[in-house]
């Protein structure tokens, strides 16, 4: 049962890693227009227009 | 007074727009713009695509599920007007949208939401893993030492789980405490707050039970639902509140010596004066100090008939300019203004208006007092049968944790989301939730005519009788015109391309020269049709009368407000659902009796005031009825805000709409009963999901009470009954049993269609 000792602490970071994951996601308005993203993502990339400068 | 050529919107190029632009902290200007047409996801393209490729745009993002654009620039060097006229370029009507107000706050609720979502859903797996774990050895081999180390475990990830994604309870439930009401969310804190202490003594004590799985569970679920309800308001309201950017008007403003500048009416103030054109909405309150005109005031009072405005005429905001040009001071409105009167009494509505109980807190109140009694009973019970008070103490919690109202919680979000959802669908966009309940109860609809059963625009009614080649250069000529009578000419006709050289003869016509020969569409006296337009004025008394001579032939178009295509149809299908249908309108006796004949409605009353309005439905309403008014008008405003329930047309005015508790689209009245199926159907759904969670605890509690409900059962129960009951709430989707020919809704589209391929 030593194997707890790690893999428990594990299970708890990946799922951490998931929680990370998804708060980013959120934070990074990815969920604010769910239809359009949809489109964005099988479009060639040749005919994206120009790439908006990150912001500063 | 000689009429200089009228100045079209599309002549001001420089409509000043500075008032929507918002200014972000490092020196860029954002705007933000309702798109009308941006349907599909090449749309979305093209119109990043033209606007990105404006010099000094920094950013230019579409947003599809909103219809929305935010477009970013760099020191003041872009002209918001080039913005929207890149935008018409490419095709697609943009509407500055002023996104500051309440919408952002809305925003930060959902996301907040959701984060408190995420954090319980990742708490309530992983202490579910555990806590199989120690269900599964308690029943073979753990050891208790294993067992406290996995309780800890999950004290260490439920305790700050519950502690943030919690917040939204805990916050509800001390503001109802702290007013001295009870909410549903004073059981779920005290559920959820007990379930962890309970659960952190007995781990203390090397127990065998602990309630962690259960606390953070009931979060995730209650949260699913909350975030899910909160979701679907926000979206219908993001619609609702396009199409206010896209009614939203401009008004044409004297800046310098004969100068005009286009600005939006929210960047007018009292004392300015405007131009007002022939064929447009006036935009402001205020007063005429020159020019001479008549004033189509049916979106304000119903009456369809039109009234002279001349210097010192009083002219009122959402009222139509018909004929001459006139110059209008912005003034505060008078006391005694039909305006001031209606804004006298829907303030008083909107106070009178009956507080409405929702089904959710009615059920609290009932629930909540009824749980804390059955654990305070269970408790005395165990420790009167000789148990000790550790044990009594333990199975009163469980008692709260399994009637922690899970289920109850989510019975009526679920369907509210559901419902909501089908009502969008049917072109219905609800303002508050709780009126899917109150539309429900409704078993009077009362409506207005002009506007409401009739369509806001005019229609040519003998197009048939006029030869079609006449007819098509009427048309074309009548493009030439803003008069609305004109305007239903050329829609009837489908010209599309304006006869040049036309010039308007103030106060008659439009008068055009084509190979040699007078054209001339006006008032039948000036074209020389008196006779005809006498015999049709005879046969049908509410038409307008518009004349066309060509050369030496004439011909006559009658104009009038014609009924929605499917009144008559829907109007049957109420009353066949045995609701009293009734017409109050403020428009001639002779009109109103006619459009309730051709209805079949009994009872109609016409030149209402505003005050008869909201006195005939306080009658009703104290008579025992409720009551939904169906209103376009200004003049209905207060009169919708007194009815239990009200829905207006996506054409109403601006002070109506916020009135009212829906507003539905399109050209048909058919959302009207489409809204009273579906929110019926809800109503049925919310009982029986109440009656399920009731059933639920009628099997639940006893078995809590005799000291059964391990953490084991209460997952199990809970999960069950949430799943139950929203299952349950997703048949609020089907269409309801509508009578034939009411399958989808027509006009739709012009908030969005469905995305299409590319």
């Amino acid at each position: 049962m030593e194997v707890l000792v790690y893999l428990v602490p594990l299970a708890l970071l990946l799922g951490l890693t998931g929680l990370a994951a998804f708060l980013w996601s959120l934070k990074s308005g990815q969920y604010d227009d769910l239809d359009g993203a949809a489109w964005r993502a099988i479009l060639d990339d040749d005919k994206l227009p120009p790439a908006p400068p990150r912001k500063p | 007074m000689t009429e200089t050529p009228v100045l079209t919107k599309t002549d001001l190029t420089n409509p000043d727009l500075s008032h929507f632009v918002e200014k972000l902290d490092d020196g860029r200007a954002r705007l933000n713009l309702a798109v009308e047409g941006m349907t599909c996801a090449a749309c979305m393209f093209e119109i990043e695509g033209g606007l990105g490729t404006l010099p000094n745009v920094t950013q230019a993002r579409a947003n599809l599920t909103a219809g929305r654009v935010a477009v970013e620039w760099r020191d003041d060097a872009v002209d918001p007007a080039a913005v929207v006229g890149r935008l018409a370029a490419l095709g697609y009507k943009a509407y500055p949208y002023d996104a500051r107000r309440m919408e952002s706050e809305e925003q930060q609720e959902a996301k907040f939401l959701l984060r408190c979502l995420g954090v319980a859903a990742f708490a309530a797996m992983n202490v579910m893993l555990l806590s199989v774990s120690v269900w599964s050895g308690n029943a073979t081999d753990i050891t208790p030492e294993q067992r406290d180390f996995f309780h800890w475990l999950s004290a260490l990830i439920a305790l700050p789980a519950v502690a943030y994604a919690g917040q939204p309870f805990f916050r509800s439930a001390m503001r109802a405490v702290l007013a001295g009401r009870l909410n549903m969310d004073v059981p779920i804190t005290l559920g959820v707050l007990l379930a962890l202490g309970l659960s952190v003594f007995e781990t203390l004590n090397h127990a065998e039970h602990a309630y962690f799985d259960s606390a953070v569970m009931l979060l995730a679920f209650l949260l699913a639902g909350r975030w899910l309800d909160q979701n679907m308001r926000r979206r219908t309201r993001a619609v609702a509140a396009n199409l206010a950017a896209l009614k939203a008007e401009t008004a044409v403003k004297f800046v310098g010596d004969g100068e005009i500048s286009e600005v939006p009416v929210a960047a007018i103030r009292p004392g300015d004066l405007v131009l007002v054109r022939p064929g447009e909405r006036i935009a402001v309150d205020g007063e005429v100090e020159e020019g001479r005109s008549e004033i189509d005031q049916s979106l304000v009072t119903g009456e369809t008939a039109h009234v002279t405005a001349e210097r010192g005429t009083l002219v009122y905001a959402g009222t139509l300019n018909v004929v001459g040009t006139l110059r209008v001071r912005v003034g505060a409105v008078e006391r005694g203004t039909l305006l001031d009167e209606v804004t006298r009494l829907l303030d008083r509505a909107v106070e009178a208006r009956s507080h409405y109980v929702r089904l959710a807190e009615r059920a609290a109140r009932l629930y909540a007092p009824v749980v804390h009694l059955t654990a305070l009973l269970t408790l005395a019970g165990w420790v009167l049968a000789g148990a000790g008070w550790h044990q009594a103490v333990v199975i009163a919690i469980a008692v709260l944790i399994i009637t922690c109202p899970c289920a109850l919680g989510l019975a009526i979000p679920a369907v509210q989301v559901v419902a909501s959802g089908a009502l969008f669908r049917g072109g219905v966009l609800l303002a508050s939730g709780d009126a899917i309940e109150r539309l429900a109860a409704v078993d009077t609809v009362i409506f207005d005519k002009t506007g409401t059963l009739t369509l806001p625009e005019p229609e040519l009614v003998n197009g048939d009788a006029v030869n079609p080649a006449v007819l098509a250069l009427a048309g074309r000529l009548a493009l030439t015109s803003r008069h609305p009578l004109a305007a239903a000419v050329a829609r009837a006709a489908g010209a599309t391309s304006p006869l040049s050289g036309a010039t308007e003869e103030p106060g008659q016509g439009v008068l055009a020269v084509v190979d040699g020969e007078e054209l001339r569409l006006g008032r039948p006296s000036w074209c020389g049709a008196e006779a005809a337009a006498a015999r049709l004025a005879a046969a049908d008394p509410e038409a307008s009368v518009i004349a066309f001579r060509h050369g030496s032939a004439t011909a006559v178009f009658a104009v009038r407000q014609r009924l929605r295509a499917d009144a008559t149809a829907v109007i049957a299908g109420l009353r066949a659902r045995g609701l009293s249908v009734e017409i109050l309108s403020g428009d001639r006796e002779a009109a109103v009796s006619h459009v309730a004949r051709q209805l079949g409605v009994a009872t109609a009353r016409a030149g209402a005031t505003p005050a008869d309005k909201i006195a005939h439905v306080e009658a009703l309403r104290a008579a025992g009825r409720t009551v939904l008014m169906v209103g376009d008008g200004i003049n209905d405003a207060p009169a919708l805000a007194a009815a239990d329930v009200s829905l207006s047309p996506v054409s109403a005015a601006h002070l109506t709409q916020s009135a009212s508790d829906a507003v539905f689209l399109g050209d048909r009245l058919q959302p009207v009963a489409t809204a009273l199926d579906v929110t019926r159907r809800a109503r049925r759904i919310m009982t029986e999901n109440l009656w399920l969670a009731v059933v639920y605890n009628a099997i639940a509690v006893p078995v809590a009470i005799a000291g059964y409900a391990t953490p084991l059962v209460a997952a199990v129960a809970m999960s069950g009954s949430s799943m139950l009951v929203i299952l349950n709430a997703l048949r609020a989707r089907a269409p309801g049993r509508d009578p034939p020919g009411a399958s989808g809704p027509d006009g739709i589209d012009i908030v969005r269609a469905a995305p299409r391929p590319i």
